[in-house]
């Protein structure tokens, strides 16, 4: 255990920190955004809403096209099976509105590619019913724990801070360990991003009582929330908010990117480390993110499903940077025009920060419960963080270990990239890419511009379809030696019932001829039998041979008479 | 006398050796050949014949035998001739280039199933039963066990059997693999086209 446990701390509160290994300061540009309050983006002509916007499968529609929907009703239902790890979770209608249409439409997704989606038209009522309202729990502490995470299923709750994995499935698992520390992200490390910040500075009371809930239903004991010290406003806010609760802690720990992946939070706040391919719940750990915990008090206190997210609009393509309240399916065309416009250095639409976001074609795509950012930004601005984004060409690796030394994961980033480009992926894995958390670290550093990110991210699709294909292999053979057998069987037992049937008739011919011998008939018999056939036989001989002449005859008659 | 010693206990030794692997052998006999099982079990199972063995256990079988070269498998590519190359440490070999090669994206058949006639023809060839219909009945391919082996292509009469690329989907779409520059810089600056021009020397 001792060697898990980082032996560099820095003390910056009360509380002793830890630091994880590598990471890098690139340029924050957090004043774009934060200065300002989060305003309201109002309701556009046009929601999108994908099918999927969890990791997982689908969700499936429970509306039809033409029907008229109102706020917060359900659209779209998870139908997950825990078991098969397939999750998915609810949709709701962020507004009133008709459905005009279920059907392919662009997502925000790297590939660029259509996915089901529902169309939904707004009527600018933003009406509610009363029959699809999720009745509050005002006393959550007198409710059962299954209850809260079956409301926070039915709300559509996934985590916010990236990975979107339904937030109930994730609670749940928890519940079957004892949870020591439940750990609240607010750390915010990727570049221009400010929503939780703003989320934290207006509505700390709000999350305080959503971190109470979780604590609640974890039945655990500690939580530590962790926002680094470039948000001096919002740690003062929570801070202030949870002075009534000794059991959550506010750290404020250094600004240095990435402190808010999750295993490299719970590092610098508990000095433990996350062991490769495990999970902080082994460690009895549960990390949450600050926009996720705002949600489960809306659903727990309001009885309000997720139907919006805090995103911040920024860049130094957009001319009024802001955070908005935007509702799930706005196009990112109609925030930026809420934003005031896009300007001419807007050359990439970046969905999430320059680090670990990718770009966006086109701006017609709906915002979805992942997006954090809409990041309307020149190249020139970008390059300074992610060389992937680079017009600079590629020069050659000249191994000087910069990367290794920032990578959070304690990875061997130009190892890895030599023996992808050599597709030796035994070794890739043998490495451990799995455990890279394409934090983006290495691009940042990187002399020669390499995009490395890009060659992780290539190397593990190639693995995931190898492992695929092998799969597949393994079944076609088992298919093909089945057919085989088959084959084989079905002409054995052909055989085989061939050959019963000659035995069956043999037998039969043995035992009339045994009946025979027994009843005392001999061969005599036989000779009569043989002797009438040929006697029948010459009859018949006689008779044809007499109707040939009878006919000769006539013919001869006929030919004298012409 | 020592010298006698010492032969009888060689000679007690080599026999009691000699019986531990004689009941060792018979014991412990492994059934088939291991070999041709790992080999085939880094073959692809198309099915697909291109090698020229009637499928993928004799190739395997004949690759285990060394009385085949590991290139013959256009489906596996390079991967599976890296793969085998590996496990039987040989040289690696340039893909056959007499075979036909394979399609880029994986391919599926794809019965056109208004002019399919039921002869059952398809069926009966295909190698790992992914179609399935009856006689005067439309047949159909069940596209997740489709090996793209194009083996039912051939015997159908009407012509009614197609390949196709699968789809891209989000979930199998993938990341491309980045161009590496790099290998283009020459190793040495090279003068421009332009300048040579300058000095005369281009054409």
């Amino acid at each position: 255990m001792s060697d898990l446990i980082n032996p560099t701390k820095i003390t910056t509160s009360s509380r002793k920190l830890w630091s994880f290994h590598g990471g890098v300061h690139p340029p924050f540009h957090k004043d774009d955004s934060n200065t300002l309050a989060i305003k309201s983006a109002g309701i556009p002509d046009k929601l999108v809403l994908p099918l999927r916007q969890h990791i997982g499968i689908d969700a499936e529609p429970c509306v039809s096209v033409g029907d008229k929907v109102f706020k917060g009703q359900l659209i779209a239902k998870h139908n997950h099976h825990v078991d098969q790890q397939d999750f998915s979770a609810n949709i709701h209608a962020p507004t009133s509105g008709k459905i005009t249409a279920i059907e392919e439409h662009s997502i925000p997704h790297p590939s660029g590619l259509l996915a089901n989606c529902i169309i939904l038209k707004t009527d600018g009522e933003d009406e509610q019913s009363e029959s699809h309202k999720l009745a509050p729990f005002l006393d959550y502490k007198n409710t059962k724990a299954e209850e809260i995470i079956e409301r926070i299923e039915q709300a559509g709750i996934v985590g916010l801070g990236g990975a979107v994995f339904p937030t109930a499935v994730k609670l749940a698992g928890s519940r079957k360990t004892q949870i020591k520390t439940l750990i609240i992200n607010g750390a915010e490390c990727e570049p221009y991003i400010t929503c939780d910040d703003l989320l934290m500075r207006e509505k700390s009371a709000e999350i305080i009582t959503g971190i109470e809930i979780l604590l609640h239903l974890l039945n655990a004991k500690e939580c530590l929330i962790g926002i680094e010290d470039n948000k001096p406003e919002a740690i003062e806010m929570v801070r202030s908010a949870c002075k009534h609760n000794h059991h959550i802690e506010v750290v404020s720990i250094p600004a240095i990117y990435p402190s808010g992946g999750e295993k490299q939070l719970i590092q610098i706040l508990t000095g433990k480390e996350i062991p490769a391919g495990g999970l902080p719940l082994d460690l009895g750990f549960l990390g949450q993110n600050i926009g996720t915990v705002y949600s489960i008090y809306q659903a727990v206190i309001e009885g309000a499903p997720l139907i919006s997210r805090i995103i911040t609009v920024t860049g130094n393509g957009i001319l009024h940077p802001q955070n908005y309240e935007v509702l799930i399916g706005t196009s990112f065309a109609y925030l930026a025009t809420q934003a005031g416009g896009t300007t001419k250095m807007a050359d990439h639409l970046i969905m999430g920060g320059p680090m670990m976001g990718f770009t966006l074609d086109d701006d017609d795509i709906p915002v979805v419960k992942a997006s954090n950012c809409a990041l309307f930004t020149s190249s020139t601005a970008l390059r300074e963080s992610n060389s992937a984004f680079s017009t600079q060409s590629t020069m050659p690796c000249i191994r000087c270990g910069k990367c290794m030394d920032v990578c959070p994961a304690k990875l061997l980033p130009q190892q890895l990239y030599w023996h992808i480009r050599a597709k030796d992926l035994e070794k890739v894995q043998e490495h451990n890419l799995k455990d890279c958390i394409e934090c983006g670290c290495c691009n940042y550093v990187c002399p020669s511009h390499i995009p490395l990110v890009d060659y992780y991210r290539f190397a593990k699709v190639e693995i995931r379809d190898q492992k695929i294909a092998q799969e597949k292999a393994d079944l076609s053979r088992e298919r093909h030696e089945f057919l085989l057998f088959r084959k084989e069987r079905d002409k054995r037992e052909r055989d085989e019932k061939r050959a019963a049937h000659k035995a069956a008739l043999q037998k039969k011919k043995a035992d009339i001829a045994k009946k025979k011998s027994e009843s005392g008939e001999d061969d005599s018999s036989d000779n009569t039998k043989a002797d009438a056939i040929k006697q029948a036989m010459e009859r018949a001989k006689a008779k044809k041979q007499a109707r040939d002449e009878s006919a000769n005859k006539s013919y001869k008659k006929e030919d004298d008479a012409s | 006398m020592s010298i006698l010693s010492a032969a009888l206990i060689l000679v007690g030794l080599a026999l009691f050796f000699g019986l531990v692997l004689g009941y060792a052998s018979v014991r412990f006999k492994v059934e088939g050949d291991p070999l041709a099982d790992q080999v085939d079990s880094i073959l692809p199972q198309t099915q697909c014949g291109q090698c020229t063995f009637p499928g993928c256990r004799p190739y395997a079988e004949a690759i285990a035998k060394g009385e085949a070269p590991i290139n013959q498998c256009p489906p596996g590519g390079e991967t599976t001739m890296l793969a085998l190359a590996d496990l039987l440490d040989v040289e690696p070999l340039a893909l056959n280039e007499e075979l036909e090669p394979a399609a880029e994206l994986p391919e599926v058949a794809i019965i056109i199933e208004k002019d399919c006639i039921g002869c059952t023809l398809c069926i009966q060839a295909c190698p790992v039963d992914a179609i399935v219909g009856s006689a005067k009945h439309m047949h159909t391919v069940i596209e997740s066990e489709c090996t793209g082996c194009e083996l039912c292509i051939p015997p159908c009469p009407v012509d009614c059997i197609i390949m196709r690329p699968l789809d891209t989907t989000i979930d199998n779409w993938k990341w491309k693999q980045p161009i590496s520059t790099e290998n283009t810089y020459p190793l040495i600056p090279m003068p421009l086209d332009s300048e040579l021009n300058d000095k005369g020397l281009g054409s």
